[in-house]
């Protein structure tokens, strides 16, 4: 495994899920927290550490090592996890 | 409901007003289903690729159809989503880009009781 790699996502979002199913047949390890199930505290610190990664705010937002991609876009994906 | 009878209900309606379905019936189905679970889950039809507050008042734009439509689907052709789309874009006449997110991030924050 070249990077870490973390999706924040909605678990109701279909771009959130093409990601998914991109990163899983890549064969990636990645962490997947989906935003809409938590709740209170643990939300309020998630939405922190998406809004340095993404202001926007808007999923699907990943890390790819360093790299942060917004929206599901398949050529970024890749090009970063080959990086 | 199902996805189905959403389908049908919301269809012919919002084909008259110039809004079609994706061609992907698949997407289509997920979503609807994803509106359905938003449905259970607040009450109302919150849009499922956007993080929901769970209060209907600062949920109101995005209410699907939510209030970006409009210009998303003039811009780009496709809403944020991608549920809703123009004929030319089903059609292939136009590209199919990535629809970056319209929604002002401080209705985010204030919808969960953060300063901005």
């Amino acid at each position: 495994m070249k990077h870490d790699v973390k999706l924040y996502a909605l678990s109701t979002c279909i771009h959130c899920k093409n990601t998914r199913q991109f990163l899983d047949d890549n064969d990636t390890d990645y962490d997947c927290c989906y935003v809409d199930k938590l709740e209170g505290e643990e939300r309020v610190k998630v939405i922190e550490e998406i809004k340095k990664l993404n202001p926007n705010l808007s999923f699907p937002t990943l890390c790819i090592g360093d790299k942060v991609i917004v929206g599901y876009k398949k050529d970024e994906i890749k090009e970063a996890l080959d990086a | 409901m199902n996805a189905e009878q959403l389908y049908e209900q919301l269809k012919k309606f919002q084909e008259s007003k110039g809004y079609f379905f994706n061609k992907d019936k698949e997407m289509v189905m997920a979503l609807l289903d994803s509106l359905l679970v938003n449905k259970e889950r607040y009450g109302y039809m919150a849009c499922p690729c956007r993080l929901a507050s769970g209060d209907y008042h600062k949920d109101k734009d995005i209410l699907c159809p939510c209030e970006y439509r409009s210009k998303d689907v003039e811009e780009y052709g496709a809403c944020f989503c991608g549920l809703y789309v123009s004929e030319a874009w089903n059609n292939e006449a136009i590209p199919h880009e990535t629809v970056p997110e319209r929604r002002d991030p401080a209705r985010v924050l204030a919808g969960l009781g953060i300063e901005d």
